[in-house]
C-alpha cells in the first residue's frame, strides 16, 4: 500500500516541473482575454475568431486556444475590430501572411474550386440518368 | 451482373484505401509563410535587453543580405540552433534577433549561456512581427535582401546541414 502512496505522491508532483520547459512567462497581450466593452463590436470579433485557425494548435480556432499566439492573434484582431476594421479586411490580411491554411471559412480559390464544382456536376450527371430512365421506363411502359 | 455495376465499390474500396494510408503517414505541421517576396512591413521594436540596440525597418535597408532570427529564450530548439548562428555570423552573415514574449533578464541569461550572434535584437511582447511576416512559431530566419524584402523562410531551428544552403541563398539574393 506504501509504494501505492508513494506513486500517487510522485504522478501528483510530476505536473508541477514538467510545463515549465517551453512556456513563456510574459504576461497576454491586452487583449487577448479581456472582451471589448461594445457587445455589438465583441460580437463581431468572436464571429471572426471562431474561424480563424490558432497555428500552434491546428484543430482549434483562436477563440478557443490558450496558447500564447492564439491570445496575441485575439489582440490583433480585437484592437482592429475596435479601431473600426471590417472583419473580413482582418481576415484578409491574416491570409495574406498565412495563406488561406488560417481561415476556416470555406473560399472558391483556384485550388478549392472542384471542391465546390464537383458536387453540382455529379447532381446534374444524376438527373440526366435518372430523367434519362424515367423515360424510357414510361416509353415503354406506353408499349 | 454488369462491371459498371463495380464502380461505385471500387471507388469507395479506393477512397477507403487512400484514407487508410494517409492516417499511416506523418503530416507536416508547419504553416508555411505567405510574405515571400513581399516587403517587410513597418516596424519600430524596443531593446530585447539593455546593452543591445532594439530593431526597427530601416535598420535591414542597405549593404549586404542579413538574416532575421525570431527565437524566445524559453524555446528549446532555439538553444539547438544556437552554434549554428555562430557560425553564420563567423561567416561575416549581419544576424538580427527578435525576441517573442521575452524579459530582458533571460534574454542576457540566454546570451551569456549560449553566445550572442546578434547585432540588434527586438523585443516583440505581444508577437505583433511575428505575425505580420507570416510566422508560426519559434525559431524562424528569415533572410532579409538589402532593399528590405522577405526572401526565404527556414522553419525550425538550423541544423548544420542548413548552414551551407542559407549561406547559398544570401549570396544568391544579394
Amino acid at each position: 500500500m506504501r509504494w501505492l502512496l508513494a506513486l500517487l505522491v510522485a504522478i501528483a508532483a510530476l505536473p508541477v516541473t514538467l510545463p515549465a520547459t517551453a512556456q513563456d512567462t510574459m504576461p497576454p497581450a491586452p487583449y487577448a482575454y479581456r472582451q471589448l466593452d461594445d457587445p455589438a463590436l465583441e460580437a463581431k470579433a468572436t464571429a471572426l475568431m471562431n474561424t480563424l485557425r490558432c497555428l500552434k494548435c491546428q484543430s482549434q480556432s483562436i477563440n478557443d486556444s490558450d496558447a500564447p499566439m492564439a491570445g496575441d492573434m485575439r489582440h490583433q484582431v480585437r484592437s482592429r475590430i475596435l479601431a473600426g476594421e471590417d472583419p473580413e479586411a482582418i481576415r484578409a490580411w491574416l491570409i495574406e501572411r498565412y495563406g488561406d491554411y488560417v481561415s476556416y471559412q470555406p473560399e472558391v480559390s483556384e485550388t478549392t474550386w472542384p471542391l465546390f464544382a464537383i458536387p453540382a456536376i455529379l447532381v446534374l450527371l444524376a438527373l440526366a440518368v435518372l430523367l434519362r430512365r424515367l423515360g424510357k421506363r414510361r416509353r415503354e411502359g406506353s408499349v | 451482373m454488369r462491371p459498371i455495376f463495380f464502380i461505385p465499390l471500387a471507388l469507395f474500396a479506393f477512397f477507403a484505401g487512400l484514407a487508410g494510408y494517409m492516417l499511416t503517414q506523418d503530416k507536416d505541421q508547419s504553416v508555411p509563410s505567405a510574405m515571400i517576396d513581399k516587403p517587410l512591413p513597418e516596424f519600430d521594436l524596443p531593446p530585447a535587453t539593455p546593452g543591445i540596440a532594439g530593431l526597427k525597418r530601416a535598420d535591414l535597408i542597405g549593404g549586404e543580405p542579413r538574416l532575421l532570427n525570431v527565437w524566445a529564450s524559453w524555446c528549446l530548439p532555439c538553444i539547438a540552433e544556437a552554434p549554428q548562428l555562430e557560425a553564420l555570423k563567423q561567416q561575416g552573415v549581419e544576424i538580427v534577433g527578435v525576441a517573442i514574449r521575452d524579459k530582458p533578464e533571460d534574454v542576457a541569461d540566454f546570451l551569456a549561456r549560449y553566445g550572442n550572434p546578434y547585432s540588434r535584437i527586438g523585443a516583440d511582447d505581444i508577437s505583433s512581427l511575428q505575425i505580420e511576416i507570416g510566422a508560426a512559431g519559434v525559431p524562424e530566419t528569415f533572410v532579409i535582401d538589402a532593399k528590405g524584402n522577405i526572401r526565404y523562410q527556414h522553419i525550425g531551428d538550423i541544423r548544420q546541414n542548413d548552414v551551407p544552403k542559407l549561406l547559398e541563398i544570401l549570396e544568391d539574393v544579394r
